[in-house]
């Protein structure tokens, strides 16, 4: 494996940021760190380069312990969020950086440079000074520099939260053909889950210092470990509701939970897109009315509002709603195919049950 | 129809003219009185007044002595100002108001105070007697006056360019495996030069223009440790305008020229800026 954490903690001022936190790359895996801001998860990247030091804890990086290795000595790339370009230096001289430091002789430097600067289609550019870039170009140098001395992995943080929309999509396509093309362990930090479900093989989902769950993009998504992740990864209507007589009671929806006590309150969830729906008043369990549909491309976005003023999220996409007949403010109905439970703890929540 | 180009910005030729006539009378105006005053002298005359071996003497001190003070608050005072900048420590408020010090004091305050602190019996004169250094009465002692008036300069100009500095450009060169002087030299070093250069440029113009802190602890020994802004004053207590005038007049040509030569040494050492 290229990089491992073994129960790996970190105090700043006796404020834990990081939890004792325990995961593996494996070599060549391009993975995502994700979590909501502040939950730690630039605090874990910046200890695997060496930039903070763990409280407690053992950092490998190629089967080697690294925790008392300085930042020189850990052969890693580090993207910054901000790019950190050396802005008195030109783009080649700042590709070029990491290899002086290492001693590259001048051709192998040479090539080396004119090797990255094709494959960043940075072209034409070497002899531009960094504010005379765009966000995307200076993105691309960091990316690089970073690569140019052939570092054992690659960490970026944030790496396209500085640019617009449209930029970071043809980022992330960069990101993914470069790692196809050079195959470097790469990790980095995101908090844009749609960003680490598209890039990354694995994902990690952090919160408050924690780490939640692991594991590819589906699988996150379809078996979430626990309701923060559940909401976090995708969109999720959870809902408190009472057992009463093996059915959990949500306002007018209700549940089997069949040998839960009465009185026992559960966490229920489901996707919005576990929700049916029909023009026919009558034609499903719930009553409703489509209260606004949003269009967001391939997908409409539903809010349907119950009698007792309970809103449901459902997503179908366009050609479903043309079929089926719907219109904003127009009465509907409804059932839900799939619910999940999620226990108080926020233990492994139990599979999804089917309702037929 | 109105000539002018709509400017969002009202007032721009009140300001501009504002700003012309206030350059002109405190800036211009002297300068060119003290230019169309020397036409009074023929070159010769001018030239021979302008040479005098003891006139040369008192400018080689001047901007001698005035260009190894900036040097040595160049460093010395980036120096400072990286502390200040960078740590926190106990007295770090102190320090720091210390360091205007130079600028609100009298200057002759501070010259009494250095002339007596360098005399032969003085506090740090007696020490440095002994080891065979003379400061007080002599060039050295001119400079370090002139290293005193001149220390805020540099650190009030550096303190908010490193203060401003990004450290991650500084963690960035660590993965790239740069240790601390190399990081120093590559990284941090070109981005505070235009800075420093700045800083010493207003050093070195404070301390060719230094008189009151000089005065006491020089000594002014013809030929030794009298600085050329005190040779005009002699000049003139001796009735010579033309003599005081000539020498004004190199001064204000050298100061120029070195300015100048400073400014483009900045606008190069920040060419990546623009």
């Amino acid at each position: 494996m290229s990089i491992e954490l073994h129960q790996v903690s970190k105090e700043f001022g006796g404020v834990a940021a990081v939890r004792g936190v325990s995961f593996r790359v494996n070599d060549g895996e391009l993975v995502a760190l994700l979590g909501p801001s502040g939950g730690g998860k630039t605090t874990v990247l910046r200890m695997i380069a060496g930039l903070e030091a763990p409280t407690a804890g053992d950092i490998y990086i190629r089967g080697q312990r690294v925790n008392d290795l300085s930042v020189q000595k850990r052969n890693i790339g580090f993207v910054f969020q901000n790019y950190a370009l050396f802005g008195s230096m030109t783009v080649l001289k700042n590709i070029a950086f990491g290899l002086k430091i290492k001693r590259w002789g001048r051709r192998r430097r040479a090539e080396r440079v004119a090797e990255l600067l094709e494959l960043l289609d940075l072209c034409g550019l070497e002899n531009r000074y960094p504010h005379q870039l765009s966000g995307g170009q200076r993105q691309r140098v960091a990316i690089a520099r970073a690569l140019a001395p052939q570092p054992s992995v690659l960490l970026l943080d944030e790496p396209f939260g500085a640019v617009d929309a449209k930029i970071r999509q043809e980022l992330r396509e960069w990101l993914v053909r470069l790692h196809s093309q050079l195959n470097v362990t790469t990790l980095f930090v995101t908090h844009d889950q749609e960003e680490a479900m598209e890039v990354a093989h694995r994902i990690i989902i952090f919160s408050t210092g924690r780490l939640e769950q692991m594991g590819p993009p589906r699988e996150v998504y379809d078996q979430p470990a626990n309701e923060f992740v559940a909401r976090f990864i995708g969109v999720m209507n959870v809902f408190e509701s009472e057992v009463r007589g093996g059915v959990a009671r949500a306002g007018e929806l209700e549940f089997p939970a069949p040998g839960r006590p009465d009185g026992d309150r559960l966490r229920l969830g489901f996707r919005p897109y576990a929700v049916q729906i029909s023009a026919d008043p009558a034609a499903y369990r719930y009553p409703a009315i489509l209260r606004h549909a949003f269009f967001l491309g391939v997908v409409m976005r539903l809010e349907l509002e119950m009698p007792s003023g309970l809103a449901v999220r459902a997503r179908i996409t366009k050609e479903e709603y043309t079929q089926l007949g719907l219109a904003e403010d127009a009465p509907v109905s409804f059932q839900i195919r799939q619910f999940r439970v999620f226990s108080r703890d926020d233990a492994a929540p139990a599979a999804e049950t089917a309702v037929s | 129809m109105p000539a002018t180009r709509f400017n969002p910005l009202p007032g721009f030729g009140l300001t501009m003219g504002y700003t012309l006539v206030y350059v002109g009378v405190i800036v211009v105006l002297p300068l060119a009185a003290l230019l169309v005053r020397t036409l009074d002298l023929t070159p010769a005359d001018f030239w021979r007044l302008a040479t005098d071996p003891r006139a040369m003497a008192s400018y080689r001190l001047t901007f001698g002595a005035s260009l190894a003070a900036a040097g040595v608050n160049a460093l010395f005072g980036t120096l400072l100002a990286w502390v200040l900048a960078r740590y926190r420590f106990p007295g770090r408020g102190l320090v720091d108001a210390l360091v205007d010090f130079p600028f609100a004091l009298p200057t002759a305050v501070a010259g009494l105070t250095l002339a007596d602190l360098f005399a032969a019996e003085g506090w740090l004169g007696r020490g440095l007697a002994m080891a065979g250094i003379q400061v007080a009465f002599t060039p050295l002692g001119v400079m370090v006056a002139l290293t005193f008036v001149g220390l805020p300069f540099v650190v009030r100009t550096l303190q908010p360019v490193i203060e401003g500095f990004d450290r991650e450009l500084e963690e960035a060169a660590a993965t790239l495996g740069a240790g601390r002087w190399r990081t120093f030299r590559s990284v941090v070093a070109p981005t505070l030069l235009p800075a420093v250069l700045t800083g010493f440029a207003l050093a070195l113009a404070r301390a060719i223009g230094e008189y009151g802190s000089v005065i006491f602890i020089a000594g002014n020994k013809p030929f030794v440790s009298e600085i050329a802004p005190l040779l005009i004053v002699i000049r003139l207590e001796e009735y010579d305008y033309a003599g005081a005038m000539a020498l004004a007049v190199v001064l204000l040509a050298i100061s120029f020229l070195l300015l100048i030569t400073i400014n483009l040494l900045e606008r190069w050492s920040s060419r990546f800026r623009r």
